[in-house]
């Protein structure tokens, strides 16, 4: 049987190298906030793929008292924070994009570089 | 209030940034920022005093206890860099009034003031904390402040500088989560102690040293060590002056900061330099940008690039303390820490002086400012005297130490690397000198000295630039027990 | 005043005199004459000190710890007044020749001119008073940074190019090599303590102390050592009162008396005995002493062959510290103050020359003999002291250097004393000869418009002439204190 926690971290590291690849490779600069975000995302993954238990439950206190399994919330809450920031990057990094647009007349990394010179 | 001093050190710089950005007039908003640096100068004086006369300061948050809740956990490393961090934000805020009001459009002022505490309350935040996870958070409230800052500049190439330093500081961020979040999976904790007692358990996992690697990675992006310091030249050159001289002297600095943290407290000295053997990978790289960025800053035509190249160079001499991972080498490294902020503050400051009253910084724009600008060239040359560590200056103090360092483990073509690197601080501060003092100045070009307002806040950094550098025992002093906490020995 | 706090004072006076000349600035008159009376008051301070030194007193004054275990301190011995002495009674006499000659050749940038005059006499006093390698490297080095503005006094591009080579030299070999050998000498003897006797023996094997003993005698660019000798003649563009009272006596004798004193205090007499790289050392001095009388024999320009002359002599010095024993030692000491009065005696009537007759080169100066005749005089006189012929003191020296060489068995390096003063009594003489029995040459201009120099630099030579004749008579003083600082302790 094909054990899924570990399918996920083929997914990770998958989207990981996607996104670190577009980041690099690509010069529209729209493109590689793109692969930023993948790249981003895909460490979202990874965190929540860590705290999830097979066959826990939410976190909860049950009022019995009872023996539960659960997942571990913490990963999740920190992914919250962590998504956050990915928007507040996605944001900031598009209003650049968009400031860039208007002073160079392009967003291709090339043209701004010939621009420059 | 006083137990609480850990938080609202931090806390209040956050919590006055919205109210800058709100108030709308861009005077009112600078007195808000003014009053949150000051503040957190005040505070960072307080808890170093506090941190030496009692020891190292634990603060729950939200009275949940470690390793439950969030620590701050402030020792002497700490609450030097945040005095560092505070400081430099002291001086910056009224030289920024002037210099910013001149850069910056007048409806974007508030913002500003905003996107300045955002970033101090961020860098205060990585110095204090306890927690690792906390470190990414602070790390990136610093960051994407200063891209907004830097993106502020008035050449549209300060657009592109921007968004290059997003795209390569977000990857390094990232990293930096790749690494704690590795470090959670195989500890169950995000508290720096708690991890430092339950990593040399696992520490043969191979997932430990995967989670080094992506830190030392995503962390000397951050810090710019050669060669993953390609976002820093363009981001130091065209940022409003102000901007460049607060994020030169801090934001590298923190960074540093956090890898004396990161390989010393959480990993361990041990892990870092006998298992993963760092030193291997640091020196080279120290030696290589102490030399080559010289180098490079020697052909700088844009004063601001040249120092910003400096900066790369001068990165490597702190990588090259801490990468002998001894005593006396750390001790350089923190030193020189706070050395180079005092001396690269003055000297962007300076230029700053020179951009608001030329409108440029390109060398050949320099000609005559000797006699123009009489205070700003001096100043300037304070600086760079410092920067070329001649006695009665910081760089002195720090270049004892260093050489020292590497004397001790028998590297004396080390300590020759340091020296070379010094008289090629002596070049290209020289070439700028040279321009200001033996060319005349264009007759037909009306320039005046720089206002007292920024003047007074650039001499500020000069003298104490020669003040530690003549009465160094206090500094040297707190470096060499901090970095006796952060080696875990002499306790 | 307790004595030690007359230390701090002797240093203290010429920055005092240096801010009288700021704020006297737009009265020249007043200007010069605080110079003057600052710099008599100097000079009553040092000889003040003659009764302790004599007493086998040795003040102290502790200013501050700069590093942990670094002191910035001042303690006079024997030597250092020597040194100290020379430089503060020719600041007054070379100051009162400048007034002459500033003003007969209508130079500018007087008060800056003066201004560093006073700061690098405070540089020079601070050298000699210095009680340990760090305060005597941190003077050093402010000699060399305040003597750059004397030097490229005329801010043409070819004092600055001049300016380059002079700071270029004199900083890589003090940082690139005397910095190193203090922290190694600090590393291995815990301390940096000018001490009786020497601190370095048997702190390390001898190919270690050898390699400190070269890096130190090449580390003091100062001294001129070839191949380091190059800044000498490069700094020549300066206006002669520099070249007169730096580059014949403060700085170069910063250098000499640097070598002497790490000689004594560092090494010690004995540990230098025993070292291979002492014997090569003295012969790398020996060939700079032929060299440097092999080059000036063939300069035309007056003040080029006065400068190579010195490196000559300079090495004259530095070969006294390396022969290792005590007539070594006082003839290489005496050697400091003879030269001194020699050579400045030379370089005033070479200015002297310059502002009357407007002449550099030596093959135009002559029949000038008969127009000049005080100052051919006195260059006659001050040639003969550096020969060391009688009746001018340099003979004693020469005489002390001599029986050196014989008394540690050198009689190759005799050989070469003997030649230089050869080679010496031709390419000084040949000056004053030619001038007085020489016709003139055809297209000179030296009929009735040319007259002696101005009263005020006649005086100044006639006092340091006559000074060089009557060491010749009484040279007690300078023996008096060299025997003092090679026995260690009362008379």
């Amino acid at each position: 049987m094909i054990d899924v926690g570990l399918f996920n971290y083929w997914a990770v590291i998958v989207l990981m190298m996607v996104g670190f690849y577009t980041l690099i490779a690509r010069g529209n600069l729209v493109k590689k906030l793109i692969g930023l975000n993948v790249f981003q995302t895909s460490v979202i993954m990874m965190y929540v793929t860590m705290g999830k238990i097979e066959g826990g439950t939410a976190p909860i206190l049950v009022e019995s008292g009872e023996h539960v399994v659960y997942s571990n919330p913490i990963p999740h809450v920190l992914m919250l924070t962590a998504i956050v920031v990915g928007v507040a990057t996605l944001a900031l990094g598009l209003s650049l994009v968009v400031r860039i647009n208007e002073a160079y007349g392009t967003i291709e990394e090339d043209a701004i570089m010939d621009e420059a010179l | 209030m006083s137990q609480h001093l850990p938080v609202l050190l931090v806390a209040v710089p956050l919590f006055l940034a919205p109210v800058a950005a709100l108030v709308g007039r861009w005077k009112l908003a600078w007195a808000v920022a003014a009053a949150g640096c000051w503040w957190a100068f005040a505070a960072s004086i307080m808890l170093l005093r506090r941190v030496m006369d009692e020891g190292t300061i634990h603060y729950a948050m939200g009275g949940w206890e470690a390793p439950y809740g969030i620590e701050y956990r402030i020792d002497l490393v700490s609450a030097f860099v945040a005095l560092i961090v505070a400081a430099i934000g002291a001086v910056v805020i009224p030289y920024a009034r002037t210099s910013i009001a001149k850069e910056v459009s007048e409806d974007r002022g508030a913002l500003f003031y905003s996107a300045f505490l955002l970033c101090l309350s961020g860098l205060l935040g990585i110095s204090v904390t306890g927690d690792v996870f906390n470190v990414f958070v602070f790390l990136e409230v610093s960051s994407l402040s200063a891209y907004a800052m830097i993106a502020l500049g008035q050449d549209r190439r300060a657009l592109t500088a921007a968004f290059q330093y997003l795209i390569m500081g977000s990857t390094g961020a990232t990293f930096i989560v790749i690494g704690i979040g590795l470090l959670y999976v195989m500890t169950g904790t995000l508290n720096m102690a708690d991890l430092a007692e339950r990593l040399p358990a696992v520490s043969d996992n191979r997932t430990i040293p995967v989670a080094f690697t992506f830190l030392t990675v995503g962390i000397t992006l951050k810090l710019a060590l050669f060669p993953l310091h390609l976002w820093l030249p363009n981001a130091y050159t065209y940022a409003p002056s102000a901007v460049t001289a607060f994020i030169a002297s801090t934001a590298t600095k923190v960074a540093v900061y956090l890898l004396l943290r990161f390989f010393f407290t959480v990993f361990g000295a041990a892990f870092a330099f006998e298992q993963m053997q760092l030193d291997m990978v640091l020196m080279p790289l120290a030696l290589v940008a102490i030399l080559g960025m010289s180098l490079v800053a020697i052909y700088q035509e844009n004063v601001k690039r040249l120092l910003a190249f400096s900066s790369v160079a001068q990165i490597g001499y702190m990588v090259l303390g801490i990468s002998f991972g001894s005593v006396l080498g750390v001790t350089s490294g923190i030193l020189h820490l706070f050395n180079h902020a005092l001396m690269k503050g003055a000297l962007f400051m300076a230029m700053g002086c020179v951009m608001y009253s030329v409108g440029s910084v390109r060398i050949e724009k320099m000609a005559g400012l000797g006699k123009v600008m009489p205070w700003t060239m001096a100043a300037f040359v304070g600086g760079g005297l410092s920067l070329i560590g001649v006695p009665f200056t910081v760089g002195f103090v720090s270049k004892w130490y260093l050489v020292q360092a590497a004397l001790e483990q028998g590297m004396w073509p080390v300590a020759a690397v340091v020296m070379v690197g010094s008289l090629m601080a002596l070049v290209y501060i020289w070439k700028v000198v040279e321009v200001a003092y033996f060319q005349a100045a264009d007759p037909d070009h009306q320039i005046r000295e720089a206002p007292l307002s920024m003047l007074v806040p650039t001499w500020v950094l000069v003298l104490a630039s020669f003040y530690f550098g003549i009465d160094a025992s206090t500094t040297a002093s707190i470096a060499t027990r901090a970095a006796e906490t952060l080696l875990g020995v002499g306790l | 005043m307790s004595v030690g706090l007359l230390v701090g004072f002797c240093v203290l006076l010429p920055v005092l005199g240096a801010v009288l000349v700021l704020v006297l600035r737009n009265y020249p008159n007043a200007r010069e004459a605080a110079t003057l009376l600052v710099g008599a008051a100097t000079f009553y301070h040092v000889l003040g000190l003659l009764h302790y030194i004599r007493e086998g007193a040795r003040p102290r004054l502790d200013l501050l710890e700069v590093v942990p275990g670094v002191q910035l301190a001042f303690e006079v011995e024997p030597l250092g007044l020597v040194f100290a002495l020379v430089a503060s009674f020719l600041w007054p006499v070379t100051t009162l020749y400048s007034i002459g000659y500033m003003r007969g050749h209508h130079e500018e940038n007087q008060t800056r001119f003066f201004f560093f005059f006073a700061i690098a006499i405070a540089g020079a006093l601070g050298v000699a008073f210095s009680a340990n390698l760090f305060t005597l490297f941190a003077f050093y080095e402010f000699l060399t940074f305040c003597t750059f503005p004397l030097v490229t006094h005329h801010q043409t591009e070819e004092a600055k190019k001049a300016g380059r080579i002079y700071l270029g030299i004199l900083l890589s070999t003090s940082v690139g090599f005397q910095l190193i050998a203090i922290i190694w000498t600090w590393q291995l003897a815990g301390t940096v303590e000018f001490t009786e006797g020497g601190i370095l023996a048997g702190t390390a094997s001898a190919g270690v102390l050898g390699a400190i003993l070269i890096l130190f005698v090449f580390g003091v660019g100062k001294a001129a050592v070839m191949p380091f000798h190059r800044w000498l003649p490069a700094a020549m563009v300066a206006p002669t009162p520099v070249s007169a009272l730096l580059h014949a006596v403060a700085v170069v004798k910063a250098g000499v008396f640097t070598v002497l004193k790490v000689s004594l205090y560092v090494f010690g007499i004995d540990l230098l005995a025993t070292l291979a790289a002492t014997d090569w050392l003295a012969w790398a001095a020996g060939a700079t002493i032929i060299l440097g009388s092999l080059v000036a024999f063939k300069q035309d320009n007056l003040k080029a062959r006065l400068a190579y002359s010195t490196i000559s002599q300079l090495s004259y010095i530095v070969l006294g510290a390396l022969l290792a024993n005590e007539w070594g030692i006082i003839g290489g000491g005496m050697h400091i103050a003879m030269h001194a009065f020699g050579k400045i005696t030379l370089f005033f009537a070479a200015g002297a020359i310059m502002v009357a007759a407007h002449e550099k080169k030596i093959s135009r100066m002559h029949g000038l003999g008969r127009t000049m005749p005080i100052t051919f005089a006195a260059f006659f006189v001050g040639s003969l002291s550096i020969i060391g012929l009688p009746p001018a003191g340099g003979s004693w020296s020469k005489w002390f250097l001599g029986m050196g060489t014989l008394e540690a068995g050198q009689y190759g390096l005799l050989v070469v004393l003997m030649l230089s003063s050869l080679l010496g009594l031709y390419y000084l003489l040949e000056v004053p000869v030619k001038a007085f029995f020489f016709a003139p040459p055809d297209d000179a201009h030296h009929g009735p418009g040319i007259k002696e120099a101005p009263l005020p630099s006649l005086i100044a030579i006639v006092i340091t002439a006559s000074a060089t004749v009557a060491f010749f008579f009484w040279p007690d003083l300078w023996h008096e204190l060299m025997t003092l600082a090679v026995s260690g302790g009362a008379s």
